[in-house]
């Protein structure tokens, strides 16, 4: 019998040469004649570990990392194709690393633990429960379902779930679509594109949930190009998921039809907002509508469209498959569920965390991520991407809810968390938010369009110590008018690190607390 | 994905291939661009009138599409395009540096071309690699904990596949 080995697929472990050590092990294995099935599973979020290894033994899956190549040959040497825990790398049954085994993985249940694009494996995890039970009720109790498991928008609104898709069941159309929004632009996060490169089925299943909810026939997922393994992951997994029955004109004998497709993006952070990837998703430039009308009453090609983010959409074969009210036993508040955190940035044990809302960033950094990866103090964390706030060490205690991070300026968004030591020059990533607003602004409003340029320009100015009291000053009335005057939140909320770097951290903008009030 | 040297001939069989069999598909613009792009590293200024007739738009439609989009490029790139990440959590980690080296070390800005045509360099906003930063995407591999050191490994590497 040949002993099953686990080397991941996912773009972060390939980062690290998890490609190059997987070829070692099947080189490795064949010079010694020792009969292996190599299997390229997702990773499973703890990317310090990675090029992690897995080998199937009959005690679980004994995990190595991280591993590199020139580490073959003596993992072999060590007997680890039978889980010998004589190595160095050794870090025992992949189930008990404690940076996993504390999370509460619902929506990532399968990432790293599964071959993606099997669909056996899919199946035999649980997979497509959801969907059965949501083929056997009405549309109206599928979406009943999502709206009493408490889930909100992933993709950085928040906005409930289950109220977006009844406006779109009550539509009345001879189209309707699902759009998934894959364009995960945000720094610090990854968990979209997890989903995608590591389990994209439940993606799949949570989209053909969806569809047969509202009543839409046609799905397209919209993916930045940024992400060109997920882009061949998925298209591979709607093909064998077409072929099993489980995608097209009668989704496994039902009678209902749901197709799907993914397009690509090209390079334009504001094709994240949903009206903007909409006109993209029509040919057009990612330029921002007006809402009204809503997408979800004349979205894409003027039809009713349920938008969502991936995690939203992924989440939903789990709410299916357990009940609403089994999901939203996790959480607090009004923010109910999980949110797959992204521990990145200078941060010593970065990756993929899942956990119920509510927990803290102390919890998250330290606990889990270990501190900094340079070994200094923490300094500031942006949460929820390059719109979100710089939070302060004074604030790491702060439950992870969206009302509590609101109250703040703050937001949870994506669930990115940026960690920075005390190099940070807070003033030049003041500086760089309205950079990054100037390059990726659609153009279509001024507060947005004239004002980021601006706002780097008066921020030099800042930083060079020109009429610094006067600059400060116009920097801030920049920043109202921009959270005033701007149709979208990219204009809307690029104001939030600009202003968060100001008031927590005045030192760096040559001015004192009091100066920045 | 072939890329073509600055100046190649563009095949215009081909072209009209690819905006033929891409024409039908609802909101065709991105993809066709896309498929233009990988088979000839950009999007030929010849394309434009192509596929303004296929679309029934105009020029004008066609080229404000181009220009929207940070992917897409009106000339031909070097033989390999390399991308280094710019986003918070990549500067957390020393992406400034970076930057700056790579741009002293190929002797060239972003957007622009080393003078033996091996190397293009761009600025990308995030490749999804944020607890390994800083990253650096080459074709379709990302690489991660790019230091300076490595990143001209990185570029050795390139250079000699170009002479080979
Ligand atoms: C500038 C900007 C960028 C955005 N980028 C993304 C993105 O990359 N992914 C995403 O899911 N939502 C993004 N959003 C939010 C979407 O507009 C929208 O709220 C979301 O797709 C709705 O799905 P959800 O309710 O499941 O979150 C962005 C919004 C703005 C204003
Ligand atoms: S705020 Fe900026 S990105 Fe949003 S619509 Fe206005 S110009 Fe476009
Ligand atoms: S910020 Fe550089 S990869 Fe995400």
């Amino acid at each position: 019998m040949s002993t099953r080995i686990y080397v991941p697929i996912d773009s972060s472990a390939l980062s690290l040469g998890a490609g190059r050590v997987a070829k070692a092990i099947a080189d490795e294995a064949a010079r010694r004649g020792i009969a292996i099935e190599l299997v390229r599973n997702g990773s499973r979020g703890a990317f310090f570990l990675e090029p992690m290894v897995e080998v199937q033994t009959p005690a679980g899956r004994m995990a190595y990392g991280p591993v590199q190549v020139k580490d073959v040959a003596s993992l072999f040497d060590a007997g680890f194709i039978s889980g010998g825990g004589q190595h160095g790398l050794s870090l025992g049954p992949a189930d008990e690393i404690p940076y996993l085994k504390n999370q509460e993985r619902l929506t990532s249940a399968r990432i790293g633990i599964t071959d993606p694009l099997s669909l056996d494996d899919y199946t035999a995890h649980g997979g497509y429960e959801g969907l059965k039970n949501a083929l056997a009720m009405s549309g109206a109790d599928v979406v009943k379902e999502v709206t009493d498991s408490g889930l909100r928008g992933r993709g950085g609104a928040a906005f409930p779930t289950g109220i977006k898709w009844n406006t779109v069941l009550g539509a009345s159309a001879d189209q309707k679509y699902v759009v998934c929004n894959a364009d995960e632009g945000d720094s610090g996060t990854f968990s979209d594109r997890m989903i995608m490169e590591g389990d994209p089925y439940v993606l799949i299943e949570g989209m053909t949930i969806a569809g047969i909810a509202v009543g839409a026939t046609q799905g397209y997922i919209y993916l930045r190009s940024e992400y060109p393994h997920a882009f061949a992951t998925l298209k591979e997994a709607i093909r064998r998921a077409r072929a099993a029955g489980w995608l097209g004109q009668d989704v496994r004998g039902s009678g209902k039809a749901f197709e799907l497709e993914v397009r690509l993006g090209a390079g334009a952070y504001i094709c994240g907002e949903e009206t903007s990837l909409l006109e993209s998703l029509e040919g057009k430039r990612g330029i921002v509508r007006f809402k009204p009308p809503l997408p979800a009453l004349q979205g894409l090609f003027g039809k009713p469209t349920v938008i969502n983010n991936v995690i939203s959409l992924a989440s939903v074969p789990i709410i299916l498959a357990r009940g609403g009210a089994w999901y939203r036993d996790y959480g607090m508040g009004r923010s109910r569920g999980t949110l797959p955190f992204q521990l990145t940035g200078n941060i010593k044990r970065g990756g993929l965390v899942e956990k119920a809302f509510g927990l803290t960033l102390n919890e998250l950094i330290y606990d889990f991520g270990g501190g900094t990866l340079s070994g200094r103090p923490v300094r500031a964390v942006q949460v929820g991407g390059p719109l979100g706030a710089y939070v302060p060490a004074s604030q790491f205690d702060v439950p992870l809810d969206y009302e509590e991070y609101a109250k703040r300026q703050a937001m949870i968004g994506h669930g990115g968390i940026v960690v920075f030591d005390d190099t940070v020059d807070m003033s030049r990533m003041a500086r760089y938010a309205m950079e990054f607003c100037a390059i990726e602004s659609c153009g279509k409003c001024t507060p947005c369009r004239i004002g980021s340029t601006r706002g780097v320009e008066v921020i030099d100015r800042i930083i060079a110590d020109e009429q610094r009291g006067k600059n400060i000053a116009l920097l801030q009335s920049l920043c109202d008018t921009m959270l005033n005057g701007s149709l979208c939140a990219l204009g809307g909320m690029a104001p939030y690190p600009v202003l968060s770097a100001l008031n927590h951290f005045p030192e760096d903008f040559g001015i004192s607390k009091t100066e920045a009030a | 994905m072939s890329l073509h040297h600055t100046g190649a001939g563009i095949d215009g069989q081909k072209l009209k291939s690819l905006v033929d069999s891409h024409a039908a598909l609802p909101g065709a613009l991105l993809p066709m661009l896309h498929a233009i792009q990988d088979e000839f590293g950009h999007v030929p200024e010849q394309a434009v009138p192509v596929i303004a007739r296929s679309l029934n738009l105009s020029r004008a439609e066609v080229h404000g599409v181009i220009t929207f989009y940070h992917h897409f490029r009106t000339h031909a790139p070097g033989r390999h395009v390399v991308q280094v990440c710019r986003a918070e959590a990549c500067q957390s980690v020393g992406a400034a540096a970076l930057e700056a080296h790579a741009k002293k070390c190929l002797g060239i800005d972003f957007h622009e071309t080393t003078a033996d045509g091996a190397v293009t360099l761009e600025a990308v906003y995030c490749l999804g690699n944020c607890a390994l930063g800083p990253s650096v995407r080459v074709g379709d591999d990302v690489i991660g904990r790019v230091s300076p050191e490595r990143f001209d490994d990185i570029i050795a590497e390139l250079r000699a596949e170009v002479a080979a």
